[in-house]
């Protein structure tokens, strides 16, 4: 889908708000060499650390001056440890969980920061998986710190990571039924009344494309 | 088992007799449990304790005095923001993104706007000025929180002096940011494009005037806790992390530089343009409380000298724009603070309602639409008073996000509670809790 102008009046012409809210999903295809900084440095060592890495690294996208790099799950902790141990990515800032319901049989991402102090460098590691089949390796080996943020993803999208030490819900009552920020779970609320007008719940305002 | 006790019911479990005790008298308890060779007791802490800086919950288990597990239970004061910030459009968001490190709202809402520019492309358009007045209240921020973590920090080993000050220096920061946004904490101050308005008249001196005071202020706590003996033995040795923990928990912040390690994005992956700034970073090789909190003390004169350099910068650009040029995000009327708390711009109203209607219907479509992101995902990542603060925003295109997520130093941090307190006495969990210096606020979200 393209868009043109600004508020994306495009197609019917319906500038309401009424229409309906169109999602699209991320772009897909990967980037093409060089990557440019020291993102090409990094693609070059993994090669050369991991002999599996064109079976492993699915997609190599930079976008913003960000690297991104889509990996199996199956390879998920192998490549991990060689980023951790060979590439010196100490630091692993956490799992943030996002769900694409249109992506078909790869609807739920998780998305890990990763940060080496030694040589000042981020990059970021996709797993993609299918809503029927939400398992992911867990990390908790590699970079202990990813423990709570497993059990937060886990709790708000429902990715059940393998070999998690104790994947309980930390954030939502341990009785809570569904995940809360997948998108087929409603936001919910009550319309609010003030001075005689009445205000909608945010989820059924009007939305803008 | 002689007679019931309300207070103390014990159960059999597979691991023996379980005893549950919600109050009353302990003598009854302490009968029974004589009769039994375990002395394993488990507390629960919180989550409304005075001493667990807010709503934490910490589960221990205790022979003696001696803690040997610690689990904590996080979740109380969860409002579900990620989840709401994807019904409202960009700039609503920092509304809510104000409201979850309630201590260190400006790094919230720069971290979340940082991002949003990035995804625009926009990051080299927004104004030096705005970025200078960005700078400024970051590090006022830092003051006020750091002084909230000192002072409850104290207030809860038992040092109440300590409190009265880091709050008397914290009410300083507080009517600045009174006067600069028009609020004292949840500014929303912060916008994407640049700030939601410029200084007002007569602030660079105000500012100047507090930061001659807070400096002189802040002596009064050093003398009370620098070498204080009874400080020492309460904070020297307590709550050990060092480097090789703090890496793998993915700790930063003040707890990461107590192992020694310079580790401040501020001077490494500067933002804001804080590479202009001369300062330095504070470091500790301890890895103990009173390590975190001759940092934290430090890091206070450090913070006044960028305020400072920012206070030059601001004088030089007196009348720059401090919103980006591009009509399609800037916010149409340039507000400002009215004597009745509330803004308005009688000319912009004047324009709208009187000159042009497509003014007006600008106005209409960006305050009730908002603008529109490009498709994509960034992480931006800021040195908030307790570490790494990173944002992670997915967009689809829209006028609003399509994910976010808020990697929140509170919420990491948090698991070295464990690693630091197990193996000592109970009273020293306090402490080392306290120099994490979690915000549950910023912890559940």
């Amino acid at each position: 889908m393209t868009d043109s102008g600004m508020f994306g009046a495009s197609g019917t012409g319906d500038t309401s708000g009424y229409g309906g809210l169109v999602r699209a999903p991320a772009a897909t295809g990967s980037s093409q060499r060089p990557y440019g900084g020291y993102f090409d440095d990094i693609a070059d060592d993994l090669e050369r650390a991991y002999p599996e890495f064109s079976l492993a690294i699915e997609r190599v996208i930079v976008d913003r001056g960000e690297l991104t790099l889509h990996v199996k799950r199956e390879k998920l902790v192998e490549v991990a440890m060689i980023l951790r141990d060979t590439l010196k990515f100490e630091m692993c800032m956490g799992v943030s969980g996002v769900h694409y319901p249109e992506n078909t049989d790869r609807e739920l991402v998780a998305v890990y920061p990763l940060l080496s102090m030694t040589n000042n460098r981020r990059i970021r590691l996709e797993v993609s998986v299918a809503d029927s089949d939400a398992h992911i390796p867990s990390l908790v080996e590699v970079w202990a710190g990813n423990n709570w943020h497993e059990r937060e993803t886990f709790d708000m999208f429902g990715i059940i990571f393998d070999g998690h030490p104790g994947l309980t819900r930390i954030l939502m009552p341990d009785d809570w039924a569904g995940h809360p920020q997948r998108k087929d779970y409603a936001l919910g609320g009550i319309p609010v009344e003030y001075k005689g007008a009445t205000t909608p719940p945010p989820n059924e305002r009007r939305s803008y494309k | 088992m002689t007679t019931f006790d309300p207070y103390a019911p014990s159960r059999e479990t597979t691991e023996g007799t379980v005893f549950s005790v919600t109050g009353g008298d302990w003598d009854a308890l302490v009968q029974e449990i004589g009769s039994t060779k375990e002395e394993r007791v488990v507390v629960n802490m919180g989550p409304q304790h005075p001493s667990t800086h807010g709503v934490l919950r910490l589960i221990l288990e205790l022979e003696g005095e001696t803690v040997t597990e610690v689990r904590c239970g996080v979740g109380y004061l969860h409002t579900g923001i990620e989840k709401n910030m994807e019904y409202r459009n960009w700039t609503q968001g920092t509304t809510f993104v104000t409201r979850m490190d309630y201590l260190g709202p400006i790094f919230n809402e720069t971290a979340y706007c940082l991002a949003i520019e990035k995804l625009l492309g926009i990051t080299n358009d927004v104004p030096e000025r705005a970025s200078v007045i960005r700078v400024m209240m970051m590090e006022l921020n830092r003051i006020s929180s750091h002084m909230v973590a000192l002072g409850t920090g104290a207030l809860e080993l038992g040092a109440i002096t300590p409190m009265f000050f880091a709050f008397r220096e914290r009410e300083i920061v507080l009517d600045l940011f009174e006067m600069i946004s028009g609020l004292r904490m949840n500014m929303a101050y912060i916008r994407p494009g640049g700030v939601q308005q410029d200084l007002p008249e007569g602030a660079i001196p105000k500012i100047r005037e507090a930061v001659k005071l807070m400096r002189k202020n802040f002596k009064d706590n050093t003398t009370l806790l620098v070498g204080n003996s009874i400080w020492l033995k309460r904070t020297q040795g307590i709550g050990y992390l060092d480097l090789a923990g703090a890496t793998t928990l993915g700790i930063t912040g003040p707890v990461l530089r107590s192992t020694g390690l310079p580790w401040d994005l501020r001077k490494v992956q500067p933002y804001c343009g804080y590479e202009n700034y001369n300062f330095d970073v504070i470091t500790a090789d301890t890895c103990d409380v009173y390590g975190r909190f001759l940092i934290r003390m430090n890091e206070l004169e450090q913070s006044l000298r960028i305020i400072e350099q920012a206070l030059d910068k601001l004088e030089v650009l007196e009348g720059a724009p401090v919103m980006v040029a591009d009509k399609k995000i800037a916010w149409p009327a340039q507000l400002a603070l009215g004597s009745d708390g509330l803004g308005n711009s009688l000319n912009h109203i004047r324009e709208i309602m009187g000159t042009s209607m497509e003014s007006l219907i600008h106005h209409f479509k960006l305050v009730t639409e908002g603008f529109h992101v490009p498709a994509g995902q960034v992480y931006q990542a800021v040195e908030s008073p307790r570490g790494e603060l990173g944002a992670h925003v997915v967009s689809d295109g829209g006028t609003r996000p399509y994910r976010m997520h808020f990697r929140e130093p509170s919420f990491n941090n948090l698991q070295a509670t464990s690693a630091m307190s197990e193996g000592g006495m109970i009273a020293d969990i306090i402490g080392a809790v306290a120099s994490i210096d979690p915000v549950m606020g910023g912890v559940d979200r």
